[in-house]
């Protein structure tokens, strides 16, 4: 599937602007962005639900870009719960395949859906009513909605987003696994990053309607290519050096800048919190602020000799000692960071 | 500490009591008076009470097929409210909310405007039909349709609002349904106690009408009976009872159809 210089405003604001993506068969794409970014807006009109200013769709090697919605056979999951009230469970995932031109017998349709409520774990519930079910069932079966049709693409559109934290986290495991085991092409768009980066194969970031980068997740998360794409995904400390020779000098060390970064002068590299590394030191410069459990891991909040304060992340396991009050040293890990203009 | 929430219900229920008591007989008094008056002993020959004036209502000329024109004319009130309201009133709120307003303002004129102007204002119209099409009191239902509409556009807009109509008629299309079965099969069934209620109100708002009918000369129901009335007032009385206690079965019928539902979705969980 390839999306090309998608672009569309409304009035004068801008929500998509060249948006181009090119996504690969079985492929699960994550579209991450804060709110208003064009997502949305995005997957819309990817699902010919809105209408562009420009641009080409083209997915199986056929442009797509004027075909009707119904026509265009992708399945979507809606941000706002959107299962027909007045049908239960079993009949709005039989729905499209009702619809179907060869359409197909009652037989095949129950087998088609009992399937999918199957696959989606709520076969228990294929005659109870939207208004029977909580939140994170109502999405299964939207989902199981979607895939009857078997779509071309499946299209997300923050599904989990209604959904309180542990359902969220225990759907988007399980809509990975349903994605991989059916082998669907897959756009998943969410603002959560960690739910981006825990399920795409590769995600990409967006801000006002273009793609900033795209990216395995590891990828994005250690070798930005922009200074948004770092701050917004992950945590990073802004920390002022000097910027030469591709290096920038940071805490007593000197770190390889990433592409994309300033390339002279003074400039702040956005250090990732594991990348600081703390050492108990009764004459250290540095002062533990604050150190707070997360389980396996431990933040710690560090004033540095010159006032500015840092964030530092380490395995629980190697922060003996290291408590509020604490005198230490503090130095980073020599990986490459992205640096970014003074402003 | 308990006492004093114990005693605010206490209250409560003696409030409610006696407003339900005194709607009850603010409802029924009349009704019961109407009845009253229909029984009593009329003329001379007449000893006690009896139930003449209902006895002789089948023979009353004219009254049986004013009431079957009038039930036509409410059917056809009914298909284009169906037919013509309602989606016209989904379409303004899917496609075009810009229309929204001005569509809530036309539909709520009708209460604006007093009956006997609407009157004065289409009877040329109702002249010209009835000399060069038909004399029929069924074209009535024309100006009934415009006549209910505040009732019938509360109803459906209510419905409409309290579902996420546009993620439906979304989700409907990717699907696959065309915009007609997205309407037809979906936001149809979904507002369709909205539907239900608005046409009954309309059926009970047709059947009662009296002014614009009787000024234009249709023999409806009501006309009809206001007819009866002047010669028999037992009897008229005793006909608008009846025909107030069947509007009032059609509009119980309603509740009678929601509860239905949720007695069904109960039997589901
Ligand atoms: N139907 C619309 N009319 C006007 N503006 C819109 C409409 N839909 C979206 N927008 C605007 O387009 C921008 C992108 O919106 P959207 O795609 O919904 O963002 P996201 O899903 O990333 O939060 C926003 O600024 C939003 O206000
Ligand atoms: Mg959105």
């Amino acid at each position: 599937m390839q999306l090309v210089d998608l672009t569309k405003h409304f009035g004068k604001v801008k929500a998509l602007d060249g948006l181009t993506l090119d996504i690969a068969q079985g492929e699960l794409v994550a579209l991450l962005g804060p709110s208003g970014c064009g997502k949305t807006t995005a997957l819309r009109s990817l699902a010919g639900l809105q209408e562009l200013d420009r641009g080409q769709m083209i997915v199986d090697g056929k442009d797509v870009t004027f075909q009707n919605a119904n026509k265009r056979g992708m399945g979507m999951v809606f941000q706002a719960y959107s299962l027909f009230p007045h049908l239960t469970a079993g009949e709005n995932v039989e729905y499209g395949l009702k619809l179907r031109a060869h359409k197909a017998s009652a037989d095949k349709r129950k087998h088609r859906s009992t399937e999918l409520l199957e696959i989606v774990g709520l076969s228990t519930h294929r005659n109870h009513y939207p208004h029977q079910l909580s939140g994170g069932q109502q999405q299964r079966i939207a989902l199981a909605r979607a895939l009857a049709i078997s779509p071309k693409v499946l299209l997300l559109d923050e599904p989990l987003s209604a959904l309180d934290a542990k359902v969220r986290t225990q759907l988007r495991e399980e809509i990975r696994r349903i994605q991989l085991e059916l082998g669907t092409t897959t756009l998943f768009v969410t603002h959560d990053q960690e739910e981006a980066l825990s399920i795409a194969d590769r995600v990409g970031v967006m801000r006002n309607g273009q793609l900033e980068q795209i990216a395995v997740p590891s990828e994005l998360y250690d070798r930005p290519s922009t200074a948004f794409v770092a701050e917004f995904v992950g945590l990073t400390n802004p920390i002022q050096g000097k910027v030469s020779a591709g290096s920038i000098d940071i805490l007593g060390g000197s770190l390889k800048v990433l592409p994309g970064s300033i390339t002279s002068g003074t400039g702040i590299a956005l250090v990732r919190p594991e990348s600081i590394q703390v050492e108990s030191n009764k004459s250290g410069e540095a002062r533990i602020f604050s150190a707070s459990f997360l389980g396996a891991s431990c933040r710690l909040m560090i004033t540095l000799s010159d006032g500015t304060r840092i964030t530092a992340q380490m395995p629980s396991s190697e922060s003996v000692g290291l408590v509020a009050g604490a005198s230490v040293n503090v130095s980073v890990l020599d990986l490459p960071v992205f640096v970014k203009a003074v402003t | 500490m308990g006492a004093e929430p114990l005693k605010r219900t206490w209250k409560v229920q003696v409030w409610r009591r006696f407003i339900i008591g005194f709607v009850a007989l603010y409802l029924i008094v009349p009704l019961y008076s109407m009845f009253d008056f229909s029984t009593k002993p009329f003329g001379l020959q007449d000893k006690g009470r009896n139930l003449r004036a209902w006895r002789i209502i089948p023979s009353q000329p004219d009254l049986g097929i004013a009431i079957l024109r009038s039930l036509i004319t409410a059917g056809i009130v009914m298909l284009l409210i169906l037919f013509m309201v309602v989606p016209t009133v989904i379409w303004v709120q899917l496609k075009l909310p810009k229309l929204r307003r001005p569509l809530e303002l036309l539909c709520l004129l009708p209460l604006a405007i007093p009956a006997i102007v609407i009157v004065v204002g289409i009877a040329p119209l109702y002249r010209w039909i009835s000399i060069n099409l038909t004399e029929s009191p069924i074209t009535l239902s024309g100006v009934y349709s415009m006549l209910v509409l505040p009732y019938t556009y509360r109803s459906l807009s209510a419905a409409l609002d309290a579902v996420d109509i546009h993620t439906l008629a979304e989700a409907a299309q990717t699907l696959g349904a065309s915009t007609f079965r997205m309407i037809s099969g979906v936001i149809m069934p979904t507002i369709r106690t909205g539907i239900i209620n608005g046409s009954f109100i309309a059926i009970a708002l047709v059947l009662g009408e009296f002014t614009i009918s009787n000024i234009l000369n249709f023999k409806t129901f009501q006309v009809v009976i206001a007819q009866i009335g002047r010669s028999s007032g037992s009897v008229a009385v005793s006909v608008s009872l009846a025909s107030i206690l069947f509007v009032l079965v059609l509009l119980l019928l309603v509740p009678a159809h929601k509860r239905r539902e949720e007695v069904l979705d109960v039997d589901l969980a």
